[in-house]
């Protein structure tokens, strides 16, 4: 058992969300690192050293060429055996908003099916393209909560969580891959109504496949997911607080960084 | 060899950006083409083998899921004409930022691929149909490109390198003669530079220099007039004024002696505030936030770039006032943006348009997109703004972009000592932006996009991200005495302001360039964006490099802080200026300039009284100045950096628009802080002074409707107007100064910075359009906790709905009357001593916690406040015009309903808290004009009892949303 949970987020230039994310990994219980990735490519830091991995939210150099390429490109071709490495003794990884572009273009996301996780070569399998409205926009989405994954333990039912971004719609290279997802209980969040229902543009706000907004691998260690449970961290983060009873210093998101944090307690 | 790639979407893959290419073209009434595809292109240079294009191409470039590519070993595409298809390349111009270029090279090195010497990117589009020649290039210039900073790829043309080729440099000191010019002349050489210096100041320059015996080097010059510029001296408002006021018969004429330290620096230092810890001196004003923090606000304009290039404007607009928050004390960690814009209606005809002038609604969309690209990269939040919509913005629209910012309270000094290195760091200078400082300080003309096209620029946001992120720690490592940001005038006013006390030796050649072939004056006055100077001990340069090198953000050291008092710049071993500091900051003549300011003759309009509003209403919620921006203000990432409470839209359905916006910078605290603009144009139109009164009142009761404190409300200015120079612009432009002189004395809310932007003036075919005078006051309000902030949609039947505040006949300048397209002349005033006792019972009831939702009365009045609250909260409302405080409404609803009088708040209150409501507004206009409704209906009786507003909510947000839809 972990006695310190340490937790790294890496940061390059556009990242965006670090400060959000620390802070809610830091309320969780975790030791939290800020660490500029050309400090592990440098090998002063050692991604061996944490037991979380976090890729936050941003515009890892300015999403040029495509949103996380770059980023995803780096880390596949210079961190590609650490981060097989640390996937393999099962510690756990979330990217979030770019983030999840980054796992998912690094082909970390959605991974190898099936428990052979040897054969983990890391392979681009599914993208997050251009929303289908042309535009960013920010605005808070419906989520129901589906899957296995260790981030998601216990969360039930639907929560709500802000999305931000321009290039979220979640497409599979073909079907039989999205059927993989599926099928393996890999998608963790789907938009939906408030009511839980099916929905379209703006609940679903780009046009992803199955109304898919985050998945996990294989394991249930990593998840990827555009909206962003680091902005509902905290009660007063609800976009109608005022509206509502206060139940806990608390909002939605909060259970996925206590659920990463206590997996880590438990497991390693 | 140069390579070409061309990338393009899979089939069946929905392409978003063709559509609304394919729109904007419908849009423009061009019916010949039916689709439009964009694909991307590269081109490559370097010497590279097939397979590792290939490499490039499915590793890097190409998005495997989504995206096909095609390569080529020529930047020359295959023909590939047919009927029906007509295809159309844009590409930068040289010298323009690309910032995909840079990413592109670093990704492709990433891939262990080293011989490739540069990236160039284009946009290929193809159009589907059969249009005209002419029609492309209607359709190239008003939609595909700006021809300012970009071109149509001319294939004919063979293109062998992008390479350029080194070019030594002599270098050559250029002297200029006006020892022996004459006024005539001396003019000349001020037009001809576009100094925009005018004859007592190119007077001073000749006689200062006939004392030391010789010319000027052209650096010299140019350094002069960067620095006395109207954009970095502020001489209009620093200036001598003769003021004369016509009423009637009567006038009445006065001398002011600096404009600025008669209203607003007076207005600050007669209130004195103990939490004022900077003001009128940094980059931004400082005042007290908590025990270990202060806050800084600044808000600056980037109008002419913005009329020019409006992503570009905008776009490097908000990346200068992030820097200026960067840039305050030792540097300031920026929380928020706020962002105001003026333009003029976007459905104006293109036969109305003035030669030369962009479209109102490319400028729009082109503003927003640059606003959207710089903030959102930034990661900063875009938390309140607001646009406002009047015909003569049509040549010089308004970008107003502000910057909150945090900092350690130790972090406020800031002192160059003899000695310190003078270093710069993040972006690379190149052409861009040379003469911005000068060109802001005069008016646009038809030929202002040939002759000032070198002003224009595209900002890299990731780029100052780096060095936002590389600063912090340098400055918590205490690594550098002081800093400030390159904006107008680049190097010119940053090292020159710096140094003005010690004096400073600078080589130029050391400054990193993004292309060869600038000469030194260039380096020195380019305005390329993204840079800014430290002065950094010698014993902590090492440390200071090695940190930015990790972070990988350029640094070099420029030159030191002699202790000399002279300005001294080198090139390659030549001394290219040599000027005394006290010359170059004090020695710009005093200017003296005439202002009239005279009532002007308007009447109000007779309107037939009618009983039914509720069609009028729902016009007056579809006003472009009252209707929801939601549209726009969703493509900002206003909730980044997770500090947001208030967020721009609340309510049952996030769509309702909430007063001030209110965020908590520490996580671990309840302590917050509020933001809210206040802007009405129209009002100026009629009497600047009540504008001005106006602006202040709006901005303080949006900060006090969320859960603000009169104690802490701390203001901008940010005055807007056409050419000073002109006797009645200067002269309204004075009557809002006093204004805001009496509003903020009367608020006790301290002005804590401004900024200035004059010459808005749009001159063609011997026409002048001047924009209306406009200020924009920016409120900064700190909120003890943020567990009691208050929103403004309905939550709970059978409340009670207040109305504080008393209702007067002013519907002049009012969203009512321009929707009749009248002005009027009752402007709405403002009774500060009343409005002060009105806000702090509203302060008091929030605070012990009576309120449930709070509103401010601003355009369009009641009638709009109260459906936005009925509409946002998903609750109905039975209100009753009788019980509305009002004075002389002389019986009828729709003064009541759309008066636009200041300083009032409706407010919802739980029925078991009536009476201690109550007893804090006694002796105040109060009253309870009705209930939140079961039923989703708002339902108003005039004031003769009968139903005068009736209409489900539904109907009332659709009017309110269907508007701004593009």
């Amino acid at each position: 058992m972990a006695k310190k949970v340490r937790a790294i987020i890496l940061r390059t230039a556009g990242t965006n969300c670090d400060q959000e994310t620390a802070f809610a990994f830091r309320d969780s219980g975790a030791d939290v690192e800020l660490v500029h990735v050309n400090y592990l490519f440098q090998k002063v830091k050692r991604l061996d050293d944490y037991h979380i991995l976090a890729i936050a939210g941003g515009f890892s150099y300015g999403d040029d060429i495509s949103a996380g390429r770059i980023l995803a490109n780096e880390l596949r071709l210079k961190l590609g055996q650490d981060i097989a490495r640390f996937i393999k003794d099962g510690k756990l990884i979330i990217g979030i908003c770019n983030g999840f572009q980054v796992l998912v273009k690094a082909g970390i996301l959605p991974g190898s099916q099936g428990p052979d996780l040897k054969r983990e070569e890391f392979v681009q399998q599914a993208t997050l393209t251009t929303n289908d409205s042309g535009k960013f926009e920010d605005r808070w989405t419906y989520l129901k909560v589906s899957g296995r994954c260790a981030w998601t333990t216990g969360m039930e039912g639907i929560v709500y969580f802000p999305v931000a971004h321009g290039e979220g719609k979640f497409v599979c290279q073909n079907k039989r891959i999205l059927r993989g997802i599926q099928d393996n209980d890999q998608v963790v969040f789907r938009y939906c109504a408030q009511d839980g229902r099916k929905t379209d543009y703006p609940g679903n706000p780009n046009g992803s496949c199955d109304e898919i907004a985050g998945i996990t691998d294989a394991t249930g260690h990593i998840l990827g997911l555009m909206p962003h449970p680091e902005r509902h961290f905290l009660f007063t983060q609800h976009p109608f607080w005022t509206r509502l009873a206060k139940k806990s210093r608390y909002g939605d998101g909060a259970r996925v960084f206590q659920n990463g944090v206590t997996y880590i307690k438990k497991h390693c | 060899m140069i390579w070409r790639v061309e990338i393009k979407d899979k089939a069946g893959v929905f392409d978003a950006a063709g559509g609304s290419v394919a729109k904007d073209i419908q849009d423009l009434g061009i019916a010949s083409v039916h689709k439009v595809c964009v694909e991307q292109v590269f081109l490559i240079e370097g010497q590279i083998t097939v397979s590792q294009i290939e490499r490039i191409c499915r590793e890097l470039l190409v998005d495997p899921v989504t995206q096909d590519f095609s390569f080529l070993p020529k930047p020359t595409p295959e023909d590939d004409t047919a009927q029906g298809l007509r295809t159309v390349e844009i590409a930068y111009n040289p010298g323009v930022m690309d910032p995909v270029e840079g990413s592109t090279l670093k990704g492709i090195a990433d891939l262990g691929i080293v011989n490739v010497r540069s990236v160039r990117t284009a946009k290929k589009y193809l159009l589907y149909g059969c249009p005209s020649d002419k029609e492309i290039s209607i359709i190239v210039n008003r939609v595909l490109s700006n021809k300012l900073i970009q071109h149509v790829v001319d294939h004919s043309q063979a293109v062998k390198t992008f390479t350029p080729l080194k070019e030594k440099q002599e270098v050559h000191v250029a002297h200029v003669d006006v020892l022996g010019a004459s006024d005539k002349k001396l003019l000349e050489i001020s037009a001809k530079g576009q100094l925009f210096l005018n004859i007592n100041e190119m007077r001073a320059i000749k006689k200062h220099f006939k004392k030391l015996g010789r010319n000027p080097t052209d650096c010299e010059l140019e350094t002069i007039a960067q620095t006395w510029s109207e954009h970095c001296n502020h001489k209009t408002f620093r200036g001598d004024i003769t003021y004369t006021m016509v009423q009637g018969r009567k006038k009445k004429t006065t001398r002011i002696r600096s404009l600025l330290k008669s209203t607003i620096m007076k207005a600050t230092k007669e209130i004195n505030a103990p939490w004022c810890v900077s003001v009128f001196h940094d980059n931004s004003g400082i005042v007290k936030f908590d025990q270990d923090s202060h806050v800084c606000f600044k808000v600056e304009t980037h109008n002419h770039p913005s009329a020019l290039e409006p992503f570009g404007g905008a776009n490097t607009g908000i990346g200068g006032v992030i820097r200026d928050c960067l840039g305050t004390g030792l540097g300031a960690k920026p929380i928020a943006n706020t962002d105001v814009f003026c333009f003029a209606p976007w459905d104006v005809p293109f036969d109305k348009l003035p030669e030369g002038a962009l479209h109102p609604l490319r400028v729009m969309k082109g503003v927003v997109s640059g606003v959207r690209d710089y903030g959102n990269k930034m990661g900063i939040p875009t938390v309140n703004g607001t646009v406002v919509f009047h015909k003569d913005f049509i040549g010089n629209p308004l970008v107003y972009c502000g910057t909150v910012g945090i900092m350690p309270k130790n972090k406020v000094k800031k002192q160059a000592r003899k000695g310190d290195l003078i270093v710069a760091f993040g972006g690379r200078t190149g052409r861009d932006g040379i003469h911005g400082a000068t060109f802001s300080s005069g008016e646009l003309t038809e030929d202002s996009e040939v002759v000032s096209s070198g002003a224009v620029q595209i900002g890299h946001p990731i780029q100052e991200k780096k060095v936002l992120d590389v600063l912090l720690q340098a400055r918590d490592r205490d690594l550098y005495n002081a800093i400030t940001d390159c904006g107008a005038g680049g190097f010119s006013s940053a090292v020159g302001e710096m140094g003005q006390q010690l004096g400073c030796r600078v080589y130029l050649e050391k400054a990193p360039t993004k292309y060869q072939g600038l000469n030194y004056e260039e380096i020195w006055i380019s305005e390329s964006q993204e840079r800014m100077v430290v002065a950094v001990p010698k014993n902590k340069i090492d440390q200071l490099l090695k940190l930015f090198e990790d972070e990988n953000v350029e640094a070099v050291v420029l030159g030191e802080f002699t202790g000399t008092k002279r300005l001294e710049l080198f090139y390659k071993g030549v001394q290219v200026c040599n000027l005394d500091m006290d010359f170059l900051h004090d020695g710009v003549p005093r200017i003296a300039k005439k202002a009239v300011w005279a009532m002007p003759k308007i009447q109000e309009p007779v309107l037939a009284a009618t009983e039914q509003m509720t069609e009028t209403l729902k016009n007056v919620l579809s006003h472009p100045n009252i209707c929801s921006k939601e549209n726009i203000v969703r493509r900002y990432d206003h909730e980044v950096q997770g500090a947001s409470v208030i967020k721009p839209f609340v309510g049952l359905k996030c769509d309702g628009p909430s007063d001030a916006s209110v965020l908590r910078p520490k996580y671990d605290s309840v302590k917050g802080i509020a933001i809210a603009n206040g802007i009405n144009p129209r009002y100026g139109l009629i009497d600047p002074y009540w504008m001005a009164m106006s602006c202040i009142d709006e901005a303080v009761r949006q900060i006090i409707c969320v859960g603000g404190s009169l104690d802490q409300i701390a203001i901008l200015d940010n005055f807007c107007w056409g050419n000073p120079d002109k006797p009645d612009r200067l002269g309204s432009l004075v009557r809002a100064a006093q204004g805001c002189y009496d509003a903020a004395v009367g608020f006790r809310a301290p002005f804590i910075s401004g900024k200035d932007s004059l010459y808005n003036e749009y001159a063609y075919q011997g026409k002048t359009i001047s924009i209306p005078g406009t200020v924009l006051i920016s409120a900064l309000g700190i909120v003890k906790n943020v567990e009691k902030a208050v929103t403004m949609d309905f939550k709970q039947e059978g409340d009670l709905v207040y109305v504080i505040g008393k209702t007067f006949p002013e519907l002049g300048g009012s969203a009512y009357y321009d929707s009749l397209g009248k002005l009027g002349v009752t402007v709405p005033k403002v009774h500060v001593k009343t409005a002060v006792k009105i806000c702090a019972a509203v302060e008091r009831a929030i605070a012990k916690g009576f309120v449930r939702s709070c509103h401010d009365c601003s355009d369009g009045g009641l009638a709009v406040a109260l459906a936005e609250m009925a509409f946002a909260g998903g609750k109905g409302a039975e209100i009753f015009l009788s019980k509305v405080p009002a004075s002389a409404s002389q019986g009828r609803n729709d003064i009541v309903l759309f008066s636009e009088s200041n300083s009032r708040f409706i407010v919802e209150v739980s029925q078991n808290k009536q009476k201690e409501f109550e007893r804090l507004f006694q002796g105040l206009p109060c009253g309870l004009i009705g209930r939140v409704a079961p039923e989703e209906s708002l339902v108003i009786h005039g004031l003769n009892g009968k139903i005068c507003v009736q209409s489900d909510l539904r109907s009332l947000k659709q009017a309110w949303q269907r508007t701004l839809r593009w």
